[in-house]
């Protein structure tokens, strides 16, 4: 069974949706906003409320590079492994990252203080490599900034 | 405010607003996009708000955060108008400067532009070598509008077009279109005005009109800018096209990966919609039109017409084999016009000034400029807007300075993971739909991705089909297989494990890939490795024969090498 506070945000992310069911991605967008992952209490919830198949709600779910369905951590880091940023290493910069966390991509640190995941380009391509870490913004960023970017997230 | 219920109140209102700015007054404009808050603008921005009135100019100066211009690389950017005055690297600790300069009447000297070719200084926006060469009919308007203001997208002579089309017939409207030659800026190049009438002419009372916002392009961000920075133009285009089209609900889809361009876009609308310019009996003419945002989810396959449509209506989004055309039955089963964002933004410009002017622009088969989305190993990184036909070498020396840190340019890949590489003894091409498509690349959205000598042409082809694999939805076997397989050969190949017979296997799978596949994202997948075979396979053979990694890219193993 979801908790009460699950089944409040799902109650009203989907009043604001107008239980329309043709929004169920923007939906779970907006739920995991709130809860930081998709809990499956939240995705029956959410199938019961909008009157849609659990599975479509889970296939929707999983599908979505957007979506997880286990917790994160406190601090969201996503390198972006787009192609302008790709060309400028950013793949050495998520090396870096991965071996400071001692996580891979798609995962989270023991402590849920880091998830890391990456993106496919956020449209900040001049600065690139981009690593995002919350609402934060880090351009220009390699192998050797990566311990102090961190250090600001707690 | 009021609604304005005629042609007469929307004339009223823009006088109003001009009339209430005082022509004197100088602006202050900073970059607000999602390029220049990596560099920090809001403490920019915050910070000439403040200065502004600390040195008592605030019935003097204007300060207003304006979206992308394009020039990104030398973020934060910042205008003084009317001087004309272009800043650059503009930090919050120069800030008093600029604005006791303004007081003064000079110039900061030196946060002004260099030209790195004559190493002279560069005081004027419109002196900037990277502007110069280019036409900037739809992004240049970025640059003059804060774009969470309906008032100033109206002062710049916004909704104009929307007036003048409401008071035409929507088959005249469907004719200009068609005459002015517009193709589609977002993947196909399908010739905008027929596809509006296919959906005009498709027999169901209700039509739909989708808007692709979901920029797929991994290194492309025009669409981004002109959603953050001008979403008004986007809307203008659109009610236009649902009343041409006969349609009363719109969608927009954006990459949810966009934050701003989707907040942005949420003002714009509520406001339009306030303005009465979205909504019912629009202006007074009893056309209704509405509109609502949808978030993507991060899938590439998303963009494609059937596929994001399947998402649109909350599923899983698998495309579908298109015996049926959208345009017949779309979304919800109904005819459905889908246009990229900046298709839509091109229209506005062709009903205000016109299809025989708007066709001048351009070549033969390709009319109208193009944003292309400059990136990679290049120095002056940003949105270009070029007339079609336009060499790609204009495009990368004259407008984007070259290759940084003397390096050598080797290609440039044009149209994303669909599209292909373009080697250096094709940059004399001019770059419009049909040339690029013989060069055996495609316009695609507008990707261009420029890599110098120290990239390497079996690692580009490995990431594009790794970056599709992964993107790939599932559904149809020669693309979810081929594609794994595919991937498995190349990286066998980086790592110094490659046969020689793989070159052959490589191109027989991406044959069978080509013909097989069920949509786009698959059967345009090979493009990426036959374009690096074809004008590359050196590269390839020192990979399989020598172990080699030509550019120093590659982690060859020792272990590899027997
Ligand atoms: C895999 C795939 C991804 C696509 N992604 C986009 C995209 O992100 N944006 C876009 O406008 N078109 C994209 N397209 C093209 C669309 O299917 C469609 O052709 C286009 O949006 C039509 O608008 P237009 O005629 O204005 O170009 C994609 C196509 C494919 C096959
Ligand atoms: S490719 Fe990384 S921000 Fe665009
Ligand atoms: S985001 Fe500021 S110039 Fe592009």
């Amino acid at each position: 069974m979801a908790d009460k506070k699950q089944k409040e945000v799902v109650k009203q992310v989907l009043q604001k949706h107008q239980h329309d069911k043709a929004l169920l991605v923007d939906v779970l967008q907006d739920i995991q906003a709130e809860i930081g992952y998709l809990p499956k209490e939240v995705l029956v919830e959410t199938s019961k409320g909008l009157g849609v198949p659990v599975s479509r709600v889970y296939s929707v779910a999983t599908f979505f590079k957007a979506f997880s369905l286990t917790p994160r951590g406190r601090n969201l880091i996503n390198v972006c492994m787009g192609t302008a940023c790709h060309v400028r290493g950013s793949v050495k910069v998520l090396e870096q990252i991965e071996k400071e966390l001692k996580i891979k991509a798609g995962e989270t640190t023991p402590d849920l203080k880091y998830t890391l995941e990456t993106v496919n380009c956020v449209g900040s391509c001049a600065l690139g490599p981009m690593v995002i870490v919350g609402e934060d913004y880090h351009g220009e960023m390699t192998p050797e900034k990566v311990v102090s970017v961190l250090a600001n997230y707690k | 405010m009021a609604k304005l219920k005629s042609f007469g109140d929307l004339e009223t209102l823009k006088k109003s607003i001009t009339g209430k700015r005082d022509p004197k007054k100088s602006v202050i404009a900073i970059c607000n996009g999602t390029g220049c808050q990596a560099y920090g603008c809001k403490s920019v921005t915050a910070a000439f708000q403040d200065e502004v009135k600390k040195q008592n100019l605030a019935d003097k100066v204007d300060v207003m955060p304006i979206g992308c211009p394009g020039f990104c690389e030398r973020g934060t950017l910042v205008m003084v108008r009317p001087q004309g005055i272009f800043y650059q690297r503009v930090r919050p600790k120069d800030v008093p400067e600029v604005v006791a300069a303004i007081g003064k009447n000079s110039v900061v000297d030196r946060l002004l532009f260099t030209d790195r070719q004559t190493g002279a200084k560069v005081t004027h926006e419109s002196d900037v070598p990277f502007y110069k060469k280019q036409r900037r009919l739809i992004i240049g308007n970025n640059g003059l509008i804060d774009s969470t203001s309906i008032d100033d997208y109206l002062a710049i002579g916004g909704y104009n077009a929307l007036a003048k089309a409401l008071k035409m017939k929507p088959e005249q409207i469907i004719d200009e279109v068609k005459k002015s030659g517009l193709r589609g800026r977002g993947g196909a190049g399908f010739p905008t005005g027929s596809k509006w009438e296919t959906t005009r002419n498709a027999h169901d009372e209700v039509k739909y009109i989708i808007a692709n916002a979901d920029e797929g392009d991994p290194g492309a961000f025009m669409d981004r800018a002109l959603v953050e920075g001008n979403p008004h133009s986007v809307l203008e285009g659109m009610i236009i096209g649902a009343y041409a089209i006969g349609s009363h609900q719109g969608y927009m889809y954006i990459r949810n990966e966009y934050p701003l361009a989707v907040k942005n876009m949420r003002t714009a609308i509520q406001m339009a919609e306030e303005y009465g310019l979205l909504g019912k009996n629009i202006l007074g003419t009893g056309f209704d039109f509405t509109l609502k945002i949808q978030r993507g989810g991060g899938a590439f396959i998303c963009g494609e017409s059937t596929a994001l449509m399947a998402s649109l209506e909350g599923k899983v989004g698998e495309p579908r084999a298109k015996y049926v055309h959208t345009s017949e039955q779309g979304l919800w089963g109904k005819p459905t016009n889908l246009n990229n964002v900046e298709t839509w933004a091109n229209v506005p410009i062709i009903i205000n000034n016109g299809a025989a002017w708007y066709s001048q622009i351009g070549t033969k088969g390709s009319k109208g400029t193009k944003i292309f989305s400059l990136v990679g190993n290049i120095t002056n990184t940003g949105l270009v807007e070029v007339p079609m036909g336009t060499t790609l070498k204009e495009i990368v020396f004259d407008i984007g300075g070259g290759i940084p840190k003397g390096r050598k340019f080797k290609a440039v890949q044009t149209g994303g993971p669909s599209g292909g590489v373009i080697p250096e003894s094709m940059l004399d091409m001019p770059v419009d739909y049909d040339e690029l498509t013989k060069a055996g690349s495609m316009m695609g959205s507008g990707g261009m991705i420029v890599m110098d000598d120290k990239t390497c042409m079996v690692d580009m082809a490995r990431y594009y089909t790794e970056f599709l694999e992964g993107e790939s939805c599932g559904k149809c076997l020669p693309c979810r297989e081929g594609l794994r397989h595919m991937k498995a050969i190349l990286t066998g190949i980086t790592e110094g494990r490659g046969k020689k017979e793989d070159i052959a296997l490589l191109e027989e799978i991406c044959a069978t890939i080509g013909d097989a596949a069920l949509c786009q994202l698959g059967a345009s997948a090979p493009n990426p490795v036959i374009s690096t075979i074809r004008h590359f396979r050196a590269e390839y053979e020192a990979h399989i024969n020598e172990h080699k990694c030509p550019a120093g890219v590659c982690k060859i193993g020792a272990a590899a090498v027997k």
